[in-house]
């Protein structure tokens, strides 16, 4: 935690300060869906109605594919960036600055293709026997 | 009224690290924590160091934890205090001895502020650049920093990460940024968009509660971060 005596300070890039103000931005757009997401599904429906069927019927409608593809793009690299603060903040050897933060990109982009396919590939009549095979096997 | 310090001390020469010793002492109400200190030095431990001044809250050499909290020796009075008084050397800096720390990283980055007025065109009526009593007002808030580092080592991004600026050094560059005389605007927003600059900033505001010329830094960080923003 000792203080570093640097004598030169500057940058001319703009990826700082755009990543600031997108968090400002991020920050209250999620505050937005993300209680609103909270609302409906735990609140307005209850956990008790949330099964399967029951998102075979929200995803099959546009509107709400899109809804949460904002949520999926703003929670995940709102998270991603505050956890590049993190970094920053506390790993102060390069080697793993770079190392950690090369990982934080790797695991973002696989969490945004896999939930971007599932949220924009999603095909009910192809995984309906799947669900029916497994409802039999827990015998739902 | 009698009180009990609570000296975090330290000697190179013969400690390995920190530890606490407790003196009692009679002193006035309306002491200052500064003469309850020279109190200790005086007459029963020569050997205690600290910095000081001008002792009266303008030099800002007295900067110290005091019951936990970044302040002035100079301007806190031993009734507000209590009966049992903790004193310890600002954090995040090395300690040289007892209360004094290596200012060295601090002014490092002062200077990298370049904290001086840049103009190089002529004054318009070849002696001195005028200025509204609106135009200065923008600033006034940033001009009664005394540098005494009580926000910047109250700071816990400072704490986590030594190389961050620091509110004392942004605040310098609002002083600048805001200063109709100043012509180095473009420079100075490009320092503090240092990633190490502004961007380290929470908003803790624990500078704002520590500094005590009462200056609004965290207000002053989010107005040079809005400056960056808008170029």
């Amino acid at each position: 935690m000792s203080a570093i005596t640097r004598l030169k300070y500057g940058s001319p890039n703009r990826f700082e300060v755009l990543s600031w103000y997108f968090m400002r931005l991020s920050g209250a757009v999620l505050l937005l869906i993300a209680v609103m997401h909270l609302l409906i599904m735990h609140v307005w429906y209850g956990v008790d109605a949330v099964d399967y069927r029951f998102i075979v019927g929200r995803w099959a409608s546009p509107w709400i594919q899109v809804y949460d593809m904002a949520l999926l793009l703003f929670a995940l690299l709102h998270g991603v960036n505050g956890t590049r603060w993190v970094i920053d903040d506390y790993v102060h050897s390069r080697g793993w600055n770079v190392a950690l933060k090369s990982l934080l990109a790797v695991l973002a982009i696989i969490f945004f293709i896999m939930g971007a396919q599932v949220i924009l590939t999603f095909d009910p009549s192809a995984s309906e026997t799947a669900w029916q095979s497994l409802a039999a096997v827990f015998a739902l | 009224m009698r009180v009990t310090l609570k000296l975090k001390r330290f000697n190179p020469e013969v400690d390995e690290k920190q530890h606490w010793e407790e003196y009692q002492i009679d002193v006035e109400p309306n002491d200052q924590l500064l003469d309850a200190l020279n109190k200790v030095k005086w007459f029963h431990d020569g050997t205690l160091t600290y910095r000081r001044s001008c002792a009266h809250g303008v030099c800002g050499s007295d900067a110290m934890v005091i019951n936990g909290r970044n302040r002035l020796a100079c301007k806190v009075l031993m009734k507000d205090l209590g009966n049992k008084v903790t004193v310890e050397p600002i954090r995040g800096l090395p300690v040289v001895k007892d209360m004094v720390v290596d200012m060295e990283p601090f002014f490092a980055k002062f200077r990298a502020m370049k904290p001086f007025l840049i103009n190089n065109t002529p004054a318009p009526d070849g002696r001195e650049r005028h200025q509204t009593v609106e135009d200065r007002e923008r600033f006034d808030d940033t001009t009664k920093c005394i540098l005494c580092a009580c926000c910047t080592t109250s700071c816990p991004s400072f704490w986590a990460n030594g190389e961050y600026i620091g509110p004392a050094s942004i605040v310098q560059i609002h002083r600048f940024i805001f200063d109709t005389r100043d012509e180095a605007t473009k420079e100075r927003l490009e320092i503090a968009n240092d990633a190490m600059g502004v961007w380290r900033c929470r908003t803790v505001f624990n500078c704002v509660e520590a500094c005590p010329r009462e200056i609004n830094i965290t207000k002053a960080i989010g107005e040079v971060k809005k400056a960056i923003l808008e170029g």
